[in-house]
């Protein structure tokens, strides 16, 4: 009985509880790190004029291809060198995470939005409705996405819009599918039937009921899916279909620095160091994030 | 006449996927405030009836023929909506497993007051003051905190009091206990089983009790029905059944109980040639159909 009175003492109120919930969150190594790297991008991104050291379109031809420093050759003012035409890499890495971060925040939200409908519906329903959608996600997986994003790309245009779009078009069948599965394992728990005899509308048990139950995977979910978007973006950027030339883009920048990675090699490792930190840092918020919210874990 | 809840007429149904009989001509009747329980092995059907009165059949299982009337209105005849609104305020449930039948992201207070919300249109907090008195018919300590308590910060039968108590909230005249002891160890399971008697001759409801153990039919049931694949084998009221068993079945059931008052005697299985004749009493009840 003591054992069980201490158990429930830290369920005092419902602040508390949220503070216990923030402590858990705290308490994982890999939200510290992960979620971290990812306030400190946010940072980056909206302080970019401020603690950018150069425009980041500014060409200067005589400073061309400057190696970062501590190599021969490096000047004072470009920490990590320039490219060919002489732009600050660094400015520029900086001002791409704005791209990077508002395609990865927002195409991943809208493809968890879309999947999510479309799993609770399929996995809830059941019958024709889970027919119908199962066979779509079918159809749409067997799509090869790179040809589907440069087709709705070409269609609406280039631009961060256009590269949102395409996203979360492709990508809400990683959704759809995970949702699908866990709602109709929890559809089958004694609480759902329980709520059913109450005489609960199907729509009140799935939003009410189901949807809270499959929010720390969602959320697991949704952050991965942020590192999928921000790759996305680069391969797009990369073959010229995402946002015009004169907007500095990870994607954009890798493509340049191809072109002469024997004379200015940084110019290509820079973003795609950045890149990839970026995708692993939020691989490892997803992780921890899913440790941390699941009460059966965390116990 | 005005004794009787629920009655039960001529029930059959089938599996969809094999068209095998699930029930057989089931009737049985619950009087108020009578604890009926049904009793049979595993397949017997026990749970498939419990459900039928529910609503709540998998899909895979239809009712071929019978009717189920709760008070006098015949069940099956009502359309969903109405079915549905009689069923919420009239009939609960007592789940089997405590562990999964709350919803592990919600609170034991919002948990408690969704029917009392729904159906009784209390205020929150009119709600909330109903819940705490629950919690404290159920003997819970420290209701307040349990309100605010997560179902895994309770323990198994801690978890089996707050889902009487949710099942008593409406003050249904029915309610459906569907093995609710199986989960939970004998000394947890004899407490609950004497609160659920308590509560049920408080409140005057009628209770059908799925189990498969004769000792909790003897602890808890006023009458009791006994099933073998889908159909009634014998029906009676407790005392009867137990101490002059009339069907070769109840009386191999019986033998079969394990007794701890004669150690040194294993467990003695159901002869086979009760159980042959029992099959053959299924057998000639499904021939005759066949004839019809």
């Amino acid at each position: 009985m003591a054992e069980q009175a201490s158990a429930l003492g830290s369920a005092a109120t419902p602040s508390r509880r949220r503070v216990d919930t923030l402590a858990a969150l705290l308490h994982e190594p890999k939200v510290i790190g992960g979620g971290g790297f990812i306030l400190f991008l946010v940072l980056a991104a909206l302080l970019a004029p401020l603690i950018s050291p150069h425009d980041p379109l500014e060409q200067d031809l005589m400073s061309g291809a400057l190696p970062p420093v501590g190599f021969a050759g490096a000047q004072a003012g470009f920490p990590i060198g320039t490219d060919d035409l002489g732009r600050d890499v660094l400015s520029r890495l900086i001002y791409g995470t704005r791209v990077a971060l508002t395609v990865a925040f927002v195409a991943a939200t809208l493809a968890a939005v879309l999947g999510t409908a479309l799993g609770l519906l399929a996995g809830y329903f059941g019958k024709l409705t889970d027919g119908v959608i199962s066979r779509l996600i079918e159809i749409w997986m067997a799509f090869p996405p790179v040809l589907l994003s440069i087709l709705i790309v070409a269609i609406m245009g280039a631009g961060v819009a256009s590269v949102i779009t395409a996203i979360a078009i492709i990508d809400w069948t990683r959704f759809a599918r995970v949702v699908r599965a866990e709602t109709m394992a929890q559809a089958k728990a004694d609480y759902v039937t329980a709520a059913r005899v109450i005489g609960f509308s199907r729509f009140t048990i799935l939003l009410r009921e189901i949807l809270p139950n499959i929010a720390p995977l969602l959320v697991a979910l949704l952050t991965l899916e942020m590192g999928i978007a921000v790759i996305v973006e680069a391969i797009l950027s990369f073959v010229g279909l995402s946002v015009s030339s004169d907007t500095p883009t990870w994607g954009g920048m890798i493509a340049q620095g191809r072109q002469t990675i024997y004379q200015a090699w940084w110019v290509f490792a820079a973003p795609l160091a950045a890149l990839f930190a970026t995708v692993l840092a939020f691989n490892q918020l997803g992780d921890g994030l899913r440790r941390a919210l699941d009460p059966a874990m965390r116990r | 006449m005005s004794a009787e809840l629920l009655r039960i007429t001529h029930l059959s149904a089938v599996s969809r996927a094999s068209r095998l009989p699930v029930l057989r001509d089931v009737s049985l009747e619950v009087g108020r405030a009578e604890v009926h329980g049904l009793v049979g092995e595993s397949g017997a059907g026990k749970s498939t009836i419990a459900k039928a009165v529910l609503g709540i059949l998998p899909q895979g299982i239809s009712l071929t023929k019978g009717s189920i009337a709760l008070g006098g209105r015949d069940l099956l005849a009502l359309g969903s909506h109405e079915r549905r609104r009689l069923l919420g305020a009239e009939v609960a449930l007592i789940p089997q497993d405590p562990l999964t039948a709350l919803n592990p992201g919600r609170r034991i207070e919002a948990q408690l007051t969704d029917g009392l919300v729904l159906w009784r249109g209390l205020s929150r907090r009119d709600a909330k003051r109903r819940a705490l008195a629950l919690l404290n018919e159920v003997q819970m300590r420290e209701p307040e905190r349990v309100l605010r308590a997560f179902p895994h910060e309770l323990s198994g039968g801690m978890r089996q009091r707050v889902l009487i108590a949710a099942a008593f909230a409406l003050e249904p005249t029915l309610i459906i206990a569907d093995e609710p002891t199986t989960a939970l160890d004998v000394t947890v399971q004899k407490q609950i089983l004497r609160l659920i008697r308590a509560m049920q001759a408080r409140h005057g409801t009628g209770v059908v009790f799925v189990t498969h153990d004769l000792g909790v039919v003897a602890q808890i049931c006023d009458r009791a029905t006994l099933l073998y694949m889908g159909k009634v084998m014998e029906e009676g009221s407790v005392e009867e059944l137990l101490s002059s068993p009339h069907h070769p079945y109840t009386k191999a059931l019986m033998a079969a109980c394990p007794r701890y008052d004669r150690p040194g005697r294993g467990l003695e299985p159901i002869p086979e040639a009760v159980l042959a004749a029992c099959r053959n009493e299924v057998a000639a009840f499904d021939g005759s159909l066949a004839n019809d």
